[in-house]
């Protein structure tokens, strides 16, 4: 565009001449806003071969839900119960800190390998990516390399095209079904979920997220790819500000490979830059970006470029690395500094060891009670006919292991407290919250306040080890 | 306009001002038109399955046949379903049995408190508590007893105890004795008590008596309770309670629920009341049921 001229003042047009600049560089941004289809060239080499190892860390998830542990699901998030199984460790409601935990841990180790190593996660973990790479895998499959699926998606209409297209969406399809499947096994028995889908048995829910899940799939890793990256995604934006000077990233050396030229009969140019623009980088980039160009939103840094480039470089005979893992600092040759002198990845992993041992302390305290009292408060207390002083409590105790228990209840407190209402022997049923109304006499001589502390506490019968205390109150007139 | 198109070959409406500010004949977004075709498809849909237009004399049904009514009617089924069971069994269990039944008796802990709260709670307190002279519910002392079936028969039948207006009997003197002795609880030992027929109604050991309802005079709870007991002993000496000759004499009446209330509300609610703090138990249980830590 031209950009307009406006006479003003010397200092006005010093900032104008800024902001035409501005909308210079707008004219070289080369924005796919889904227009374009990217057909990206698959090529071997080390990063591709690290893509595939990682991507197969995926295969927990449609595989895990059919392991089994003694004679339920090994991994099982059981909404309705309000119970997640994972193998012998049951975790229930109250244990739902341990969850925000987790989340802790994962959040910052994102903005952790962010600030040292770029989009790790969007490049070599996330499921869009990971999805969309098998989709378009499978299109290379049926349909040949990029120059021939642009072909073939030109061509007119007929019996030949319709068979490639069909067998291919039935099979994105049948991914996305898979996907879908594995996902709801998570949450039921996953063997008896496939039992039920087929004889339309399973709950609405299953058969909802099943459809979601399947069509989401298909959407998001065969139409919609790069432009899930670009636009839907959250944290795309986040991590791109989290990078530093310092995260090493897929880097174009600009010094080493400008000026750029083409070969001429098969030699560089004297006086050109390594790069010899054959565009490989270019070709093979699934978000269909241009890595010269800088670093970019569009940069999902998942190394495929350097793998192109590093083959072109070895059959022109140069030095591998022209397109490399780097820092900023370090293609400008500024002195780097090491991992653990940077604040932002001392203050990550800080967060990262107290989010562990927080889970680890959770999961090596979840003990088989949990006991709560409830005070009742009308009345707070009343007077008997003896002259004692009397409280009413309610217990909830939840007995989180598998089995019955035989547990014992007893206060202890004010001098002469008496327990009433409960047998001294309880049985506690299985996995399940149970609420017993106890009465706690005390003389009236011995509350030497109006408020005094008792203490409530529990224990399995046959295992005394096993036990659990509430810290109460217990009120008597006022002083 | 048309016909001067300046613009000819674009695709614009022909209306030009200004030389060149026109009309352009795009089309929406693809977004926006997915969205308003699946919008009036909703609402076909909608209003299909769903009660919906209006018609002469009545309106659209809905193909799904669903109504407000009938969603809590279901609900109310669903909950009828568990409380069900519970429900029968109450219905042939005497309210001993019931209290003698742990989930019998925590169903109706939670069940009968609206019973509790419609009926009982305006004299007696949400938590039976009592209020300033309707006794509390949750101590062990009873005026006609702390048995279950005590209870039962109360809620059942109603109460209202006597005791004679004493004025005209009793001396200044006389009155102030009396009335210290029941307050430092040691009533019994004073000659008065006997003397002035006391005695016959609250019992030699100024215990009271349940079989009439009078009250037990050695302990610090108070039937009439305030903030100078003293006076309101006195007062209670003075007048008496429900004696008609007395105008000023205390009411206390506690209300007859037995054709109000259905029986199986009546023993839910003896139950609940003997649960809540100070129920007794017959002599032989009473042992079995009390533990010490």
């Amino acid at each position: 565009m031209e950009p307009r001229a406006i006479t003003g003042t010397g200092q006005t047009e010093i900032n104008h001449k800024h902001v035409d600049d501005l909308y210079e560089e707008t004219g070289y941004w080369h924005v796919n806003t889904g227009d374009e289809v990217i057909h990206a060239k698959r090529m071997p080499g080390k990063f591709r071969t690290i893509k595939w190892y990682t991507a197969s860390i995926w295969l927990i998830f449609f595989i895990g839900p059919y392991l089994r542990w003694g004679d339920r699901q090994a991994v099982l998030f059981n909404i309705p119960k309000r119970q997640f199984y994972i193998f012998d460790i049951t975790i229930m409601p109250q244990d739902v800190w341990m969850l925000a935990m987790v989340l802790l841990f994962f959040a910052i180790l994102l903005a952790a390998v962010t600030s040292i190593a770029g989009r790790v996660f969007c490049g070599f973990f996330c499921f869009q990516t990971i999805w969309t790479d098998v989709y378009t895998w499978i299109e290379e499959k049926l349909e040949g390399n990029p120059a021939q699926r642009r072909k073939l998606d030109k061509e007119p209409f007929s019996a030949h095209k319709l068979r490639i297209k069909a067998i291919k969406h039935t099979l994105w399809i049948l991914i996305g079904i898979l996907t879908g499947i594995s996902f709801v096994a998570w949450f039921t028995d996953a063997w008896q979920l496939w039992i039920d889908y087929f004889t339309l048995k399973a709950h609405p829910v299953s058969y909802i997220t099943l459809v979601m899940f399947t069509l989401g799939t298909y959407i998001l890793a065969g139409f919609l790819r790069e432009q899930t990256c670009f636009w839907l995604c959250p944290y795309a934006r986040i991590q791109g500000v989290m990078y530093d000077a310092e995260t090493i990233l897929p880097t174009y050396d600009i010094h080493r490979g400008e000026p750029r030229g083409k070969l001429k009969k098969d030699h560089p140019v004297e006086g050109n830059g390594d790069c010899i623009d054959c565009n490989q980088c270019v070709a093979v980039c699934p978000t269909g970006i241009d890595i010269r160009h800088g670093q970019q939103e569009g940069c999902i840094t998942c190394a495929l470029c350097l793998d192109a480039c590093d083959s072109v470089m070895d059959k022109i005979h140069r030095p591998r690395g022209l397109i490399r893992y780097a820092s900023l600092d370090e293609i400008n040759g500024k002195p780097q500094l090491p991992l653990l002198k940077r604040p932002r990845v001392l203050v990550y992993f800080f967060i990262m060891t107290l989010s562990i041992l927080g889970l680890g302390y959770g999961l090596t305290h979840l003990g088989t009670f949990d006991l709560k009292v409830l005070h009742e408060r009308q009345p707070l207390f009343v007077q008997q006919s003896d002259g004692t002083i009397q409280n009413r409590y309610e217990l909830k105790i939840l007995n989180k292991t598998d089995s019955e228990l035989n547990i014992s209840i007893n206060a202890a407190g004010p001098e002469g407290i008496i327990m009433h209402g409960v047998k001294e022997h309880t049985r506690l049923p299985a996995n399940k919250l149970s609420s017993f109304t106890v009465f706690l006499r005390v003389p009236k001589g011995s509350l030497e306040h109006d408020r005094m502390p008792v203490t409530f506490r529990i224990h399995a019968t046959e295992q005394p080890e096993n036990s659990a205390e509430y810290k109460s109150m217990f009120y008597g007139p006022a002083k | 306009m048309s016909e001067h198109n300046p613009f000819p070959g674009e695709k614009n409406s022909g209306h030009v001002w200004d030389d060149n500010l026109r009309e352009l004949l795009n089309e929406p977004p693809t977004w926006w038109t997915i969205g308003f075709h699946a919008s009036w498809i909703f609402v076909l849909l909608y209003t299909l399955l769903y009660p919906s237009w209006p018609l002469i004399n009545s309106h659209f049904k809905g193909v799904l046949g669903w109504t407000s009514i009938t969603e809590y009617k279901r609900d109310m089924e669903a909950i009828e379903e568990i409380r069900g069971p519970y429900e029968d069994k109450i219905k042939t269990l005497s309210a001993a049995e019931i209290l003698a039944d742990e989930e019998l008796s925590n169903y109706v802990m939670r069940s009968a408190k609206v019973l509790f709260g419609d009926n009982c709670a305006a004299c007696h307190g949400s938590g039976g508590q009592g209020i300033s002279n309707f006794p509390v519910l949750a101590d062990d002392d009873w005026l006609y007893g702390g048995l279950i079936t005590d209870i039962e028969t109360t809620i059942t039948g109603g109460r209202q105890g006597i005791m004679t207006a004493q004025a005209s009997l009793l001396n200044e003197a006389e009155t102030a004795k009396l009335t210290s002795a029941i307050l430092a609880g040691n009533v019994a030992s004073e000659p008065l008590f006997t003397e002035k027929g006391c005695v016959a109604c609250h019992g030699a050991d100024a215990r009271g008596m349940t079989v009439m309802g009078s009250a037990n005079l050695t302990d610090s709870i108070w039937r009439f309770a305030s903030a100078d007991q003293l006076a309101s002993i006195r007062y209670t000496i003075l007048h008496g309670v429900n004696d008609a000759s007395d105008a000023q004499t205390r009411n206390a009446v506690m209300p007859v629920f037995g054709g109000r209330l259905s029986e199986t509300d009546i023993r839910k609610l003896a139950v609940y009341v003997h649960k809540l703090g100070g129920g007794q138990q017959p002599a032989i249980e009473a042992a079995a049921a009390t533990t010490t830590p």
